[in-house]
């Protein structure tokens, strides 16, 4: 039999290296292509991918020899970034056969991530992925192994509430005001002060859809630079109470001691709007809105506490089906492992002879049933030609199997049987 | 009990078995179920009701346990029209069980049949009944859009969120659904007492003979019209709006069922026991 091929991973993350080391680590696009060829030049690595993001950077490679492959990529790594090895080595892990499969679904359904669930690690890793069937570096076994991945992230998202919550205030925020509008079409929003936090909670309405943007500053050109950006209209700071009349949406974040808007204002402006919901996103420390004002009909106000206090339940909400995702993740480190056996020669050998053997034998069958005038030699002499039939069909494909050991990469032709033959159903 | 109402039931009962599953679950083919067998249990029961009409010749709708039927028939149509037209899934988890609440209280009732008068086979008195139930099934469900907008806006108001926080739809929509309940109940409402005075002027020789039941229908009628009202001119909705559904409906249980049993009149026998 041929020297067996490895799956090897090496990386580190937001677990294992602070971010400082993570940003001296950080590999860009171009770097990729280069380290990628430079890998596949060492002659104990077959195949190789390599995926950097801002809280990881990950080495996943098929290998012969798992230390000298690990060394040379921590070489290559030191080189390429100018840093002493003994300066990472501390922050790697290393993982091989199934633990570094079960480790490259765990990234990709985003039960590794920072935020779990997020979900933007899949395409990060699609992207990784194509740069690496781009230069030429990936090949049966990683192939496998990603559109594994893929499927398994896709599973874990669809199939356990891991993406479902919002884990970002702002998210929360609109969350919130579906279960209250139900949809933001048309709806306007009055943005009162300005604050990333706000400001990103503006987009994301905008992004469902929310119709007038309003943008009430204190200094009246901040507002109108804001309104810009929004492509939303400007008033001054005095016209809040007059666009309340308007508004469904209230999103707030000034650095004013007092409130800005008051129960009063509120209560006397419901029957103009016939009683249109208003809810109000308060983001601001020391608080913007008055919270009286969720006491009246119709009007919902959240500030940053009860937002945090949903974010943090989310997350809650996001572990517990987390737990989910890694049994779905187990169950495909075990499907995996099946296909991954499968490529040893002899199973393989052995299930092609018993699948031609099967078929000659069916016909055979079938044939004798029909044909009845036959006599026991002629039977006979049929049987055999049907064996040696079945032997002489076999003989190539079998050695060719046999010594594939020799030949550039087993795997492919195995992996070529396989599907010729259909052997994996 | 014939058998067929039996089956009428029985899937009644095992939509309401899918639709509390949902409840919990969350997962839609059990919505779908529950919706396919209510549907299914409906037809049964249309079948059932013809069946009913023919074989005695009369509207079926001379004692408690007919009117019972009923009630549950034209909530069970009215509910899956407005499931068709707003989709509002959760719904079902108040529809099927009262409708299986009124039908097993039905099925326990005797159903012993009153002398032919030919009373009901009137056009006007069919047309007053149908329109009635029709009306007060469309009501039934106003107040269960309530019921579930209250619980909904406690869940955002406390900031506790909670069991069901998730597991309704926006306020909006329970709000709108709501509404739009009510209009067609006190249209259908406003036809049925139409029709009701013709009818009574045409057997009594006049319209209005302060009859209790006569007399509850009406202090209904002006709730929902006040409830419209309030709406259409300074936009009553939200809580009020949802308060005075369930409000409403208690009125017209009372009026359905508590003026019969408690005073007296002539729309007594028709739920009498």
């Amino acid at each position: 039999m041929g020297s067996k091929w490895d799956i090897v991973l090496l990386g580190l993350n937001h677990k294992t290296a602070p971010v400082a080391l993570r940003e001296c680590l950080a590999i860009s696009k171009d770097e990729t292509s280069i380290a990628l060829k430079a890998f596949q030049e060492l002659p104990s690595v077959r195949e190789v991918m390599l995926f950097s993001t801002c809280n990881r950077v990950e080495v996943l490679m098929v290998v012969q020899d798992k230390m000298n492959s690990v060394d040379a990529v921590k070489l290559f790594l030191s080189g390429l970034k100018h840093l002493p090895v003994s300066e990472f080595e501390r922050s790697l892990y290393i993982y091989e056969g199934d633990d570094a499969v079960r480790h490259v679904f765990r990234v990709a359904a985003s039960l590794d991530s920072m935020v779990v669930g997020e979900p933007q690690i899949l395409g990060q890793i699609k992207e990784a992925y194509h740069m690496a069937t781009t230069t030429k570096t990936s090949g049966v076994l990683l192939n496998k192994l990603l559109h594994r991945t893929f499927f398994v992230a896709k599973r874990v998202r669809t199939e356990t509430g891991i993406g479902d919550n919002a884990v970002s205030i702002s998210y929360a925020a609109v969350e919130l005001g579906r279960k209250i509008f139900g949809t933001f079409e048309g709806k306007k929003v009055l943005l009162i002060g300005a604050g990333e936090m706000a400001e990103l909670a503006v987009e994301h309405l905008i992004r469902n859809r929310a119709g007038d943007i309003l943008v009430a500053n204190r200094t009246f050109e901040t507002g109108v630079d804001l309104a810009m950006k929004f492509k939303g209209q400007a008033i001054r700071f005095d016209e809040i109470e007059d666009a309340l009349k308007q508004v469904d949406i209230i999103i707030s974040s000034t650095g004013s001691p007092d409130y800005v808007v008051t129960r009063n204002h509120v209560k006397g402006i419901a029957r103009q709007r016939h009683n249109r919901p208003l809810f109000f996103i308060d983001i601001a420390v020391p608080r913007d809105i008055d919270p009286e004002i969720n006491r009246l009909s119709n009007s919902y106000v959240y500030d940053i506490d009860d937002l945090q206090g949903i974010v943090d339940e989310n997350v809650e909400d996001r572990n517990k089906e987390a737990i989910k995702g890694e049994r779905i993740v187990d169950e495909a480190v075990i499907s995996f492992r099946h296909w991954y056996e499968s490529l040893e020669v002899i199973p393989t050998i052995v299930e092609l002879r018993k699948k031609v053997e099967e078929i000659a034998k069916g016909e055979l069958e079938k044939t004798l049933h029909a044909v009845k005038h036959l006599s026991s030699d002629d039977i006979k002499a049929i049987n055999r030609m049907t064996e040696a039939m079945v032997n002489k069909i076999l003989h190539d494909p079998t050695m060719l199997l046999k010594n594939s050991g020799q030949l550039q990469d087993k795997s492919v032709y195995l992996d070529v049987t396989r599907k010729l033959f259909k052997l994996d159903e | 009990m014939e058998p067929i109402f039996l089956v009428v039931i029985i899937f009644y009962l095992l939509s309401t078995i899918g639709y509390l599953i949902y409840l919990f679950l969350q997962k839609d083919f059990l919505q779908k179920t529950g919706f396919y067998l209510l549907a299914t249990g409906f037809l049964c029961h249309t079948v059932e009701l013809g069946y009913q009409f023919v074989q005695s010749g009369q509207f079926p709708a001379s004692n408690l346990h007919e009117t019972l039927s009923l009630a549950g028939w034209t909530t069970a149509g009215v509910f899956l029209l407005l499931q068709y037209k707003f989709g509002l899934k959760i719904l079902g988890v108040y529809a099927a069980p009262l409708i299986t609440f009124a039908m097993l209280i039905a099925a326990r009732l005797p159903d012993v049949s009153r002398e032919t008068r030919n009373l009901l086979n009137n056009f006007w008195l069919i047309t007053h009944v149908v329109a009635i139930f029709i009306g007060e099934a469309a009501l039934a469900l106003a107040c269960g859009a309530g019921l579930l907008y209250l619980l909904q806006e406690h869940a955002i108001k406390s900031k506790h969120r909670g069991f069901f926080f998730k597991r309704l739809p926006s306020l909006e929509l329970l709000d709108h659904t709501g509404y739009a309940c009510i209009v067609t109940g006190f249209t259908m409402l406003t036809f049925g007492l139409i029709t009701g005075l013709i009818y009574a002027k045409s057997v009594w020789g006049r319209f209005w003979s302060w009859d209790p039941k006569e007399v509850w229908s009406g202090i209904t009628w002006l709730l929902y019209a006040a409830l419209l009202h309030q709406r259409l001119t300074f936009g009553w909705r939200g809580r009020r709006a949802a308060i005075m559904a369930i409000i409403g409906f208690a009125v017209i249980l009372f009026t359905f069922l508590g003026v019969n049993f408690l005073l007296k009149g002539h729309h007594g026998e028709f739920t009498r026991m």
